[in-house]
């Protein structure tokens, strides 16, 4: 590992003012993505800022009958909340669907959410990798792309986002808070993350010492009734091949309201807004479960070795959204 | 760079100069001479470095000691308290739960954890799974649930796979 010097701030414009004064510096939560890529040597920090201290550590109900969840609450606590139990299932399912206990521990929610790729060939430093080098070529495209994106993905990157607890906050509409150099925004989950392009080096739409404070859940009754449900090679503690995060509004046997995200599939957590919309207004039947599915997925382009993703996700839209019905 | 930390390891308290690239496995292993955490894959992946961490099970591979200055560490070596082992470690014995033993001390610290967050009402994954679904408060019993076990002890691997009798061990001491 390199070199690097370690400061503490007290608030968050401290934090932000050290990553200013400089293009080197990164934060760090948990450090369980952070420490692990600078053993890799793909993350060259000459300085970390740690967020102890710095980023909230608690859960709060809002007047508007929102939660807000600081970022330095740790992944295990978060999941671990009564009241996102209740409110929000799928997003503490999500989250224990990920990693270890051990792992979820030390992790943070800010954390989480920026995570890097798993893609092998960015954590493999004697390859090429457009994300990690920009310009030198993706090695994926002609190499091993059995785990990577089916939609989205650009000629310059098939890599995807790999955060279990992103795909629940996109679907239940979630937002971050941030503070940064230009002072501070909220930006819906839906937005924070991007889609590759020509510059897969940029994961986000964070600028350079941009902090996230906070994230807010707004007041969605009906994802008292969702779920998280993950696919993989391993029964647990393995990314997703494929995950769906699923909310659903039924009254009298038609959908009044449906959120359905995709993880595994893209290079931010993709929020299935085509399938929600042929959704509504119907019954939930397997039927219009597949077709709305398939119009979902009708851009996907899988590479060699990922074609099963796209039936793979198909049906686990539906499988999720009929457990959610309960049939 | 190097910068001075306390530690309060096993309930004895270090001070020492680390380099901030130091990670806590290196700082119990390396400066303190406590061996029990073992470094397998160093980059979270095996859990034969987990140490309570502040009484959390964390895995001390990818945490730097530098942001843990103060932090209280409890190792395998710990948990016995003068000479007598933990529960959790006579039971590991009694019902032969290891091969090699390198993953071992990493396993009990996790069993320890394990027990206490069930105890405390965390769910895992499987919680929710289950038919009284996921109670939002109260302990969870994991006694009676060798899917409990083994979801929750995921993050621990074993390269001999003396999983099996793992498990049962685990849940004779949640019964007790
Ligand atoms: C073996 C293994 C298995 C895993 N399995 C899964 C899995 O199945 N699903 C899953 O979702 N995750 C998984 N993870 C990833 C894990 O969830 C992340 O490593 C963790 O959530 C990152 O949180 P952290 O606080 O440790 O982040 P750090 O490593 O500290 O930081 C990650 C990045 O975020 C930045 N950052 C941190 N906090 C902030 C903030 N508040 N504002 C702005 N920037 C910030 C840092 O600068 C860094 O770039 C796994 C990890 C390992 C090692
Ligand atoms: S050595 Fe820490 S998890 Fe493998
Ligand atoms: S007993 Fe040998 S690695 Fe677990």
């Amino acid at each position: 590992m390199r070199p690097f010097r370690y400061e503490r701030a007290t608030d968050p414009a401290g934090a932000v003012a050290l990553l200013a004064r400089s293009p080197q510096a990164a934060f760090l939560g948990g450090g369980t993505n952070l420490v692990d890529l600078m053993k890799l040597d793909v993350a060259r920090p000459d300085l970390l800022v740690d967020l102890r201290g710095v980023t909230s550590r608690t859960i709060e109900e809002l007047p508007d009958g929102g939660v807000r969840v600081g970022a330095g609450v740790s992944n295990s606590d978060l999941a671990a909340d009564p009241l996102i139990r209740r409110r929000c299932p799928v997003v503490a399912q999500a989250v224990l669907g990920g990693a270890s206990t051990q792992l979820r521990n030390l992790a943070t929610v800010g954390g989480n959410l920026l995570q890097r790729t798993r893609c092998g060939y960015f954590q493999d430093v004697s390859t090429a990798c457009n994300k990690r080098e920009p310009g030198t070529g993706c090695s994926a495209i002609e190499g091993h792309n059995r785990d990577l994106a089916v939609l989205g993905s650009s000629p310059d990157c098939i890599a995807t986002h790999p955060s279990d607890l992103a795909v629940a906050l996109v679907a239940v509409d979630a937002a971050v808070r941030t503070v940064g150099p230009d002072g501070s925004r909220v930006i819906p989950l839906t937005e924070l993350h991007r889609l590759p392009g020509s510059d897969p080096q940029h994961d986000n739409v964070l600028a350079h010492g941009e902090l996230i404070t906070a994230v807010d859940l707004p007041p969605l009754p009906f994802a008292a009734n969702s779920r998280y449900r993950k696919i993989r090679d391993r029964a647990s503690y393995a990314f997703a091949l494929v995950s769906v995060a699923a909310a659903v509004d039924l009254v009298d046997g038609q959908v009044r309201d449906v959120r359905i995200a995709l993880g595994g599939v893209a290079h931010k957590p993709w929020r299935a807004t085509r399938a929600e919309d042929l959704l509504r207004g119907g019954p939930l039947t397997e039927q219009r479960l597949r077709r709305a599915a398939e119009a979902e997925l009708v851009d996907a382009r899988p590479q060699s070795d990922n074609a099963f993703k796209v039936p793979l996700a198909r049906n686990a839209i539906v499988r999720t959204l009929l457990d959610l019905a309960g049939e | 760079m190097d910068t001075e930390i306390t530690l309060r390891v096993d309930g004895a308290d270090h001070r020492l100069t680390v380099d901030t690239r130091t990670t806590l496995l290196d700082a119990l292993r390396e400066r303190l001479g406590n061996t029990s955490p073992k470094k397998g894959c160093d980059h979270g992946q095996c859990g034969a470095c987990t140490v309570l961490l502040d009484g959390r099970r964390a895995n001390s591979c990818l945490a730097l000691a530098v942001a843990h200055d103060g932090a209280e560490i409890v190792t395998a070596d710990g948990l016995a308290v003068d000479g007598q082992l933990h529960p959790v470690q006579r039971s590991f014995i009694e019902h032969d739960a290891f091969q090699c033993g390198y993953c071992t001390p990493g396993q009990i610290v996790s069993a320890v954890a394990l027990l206490d967050e069930a105890a405390a009402g965390w769910p895992s994954a499987v919680t929710f799974d289950r038919p009284d679904g996921a109670p939002d408060t109260g302990p969870i019993d994991v006694a009676g649930e060798p899917d409990e076990i083994q979801e929750r002890m995921s993050g621990n691997l074993c390269r001999c796979a003396a999983y099996a009798n793992m498990v049962p061990a685990i849940q004779e001491v949640a019964r007790s």
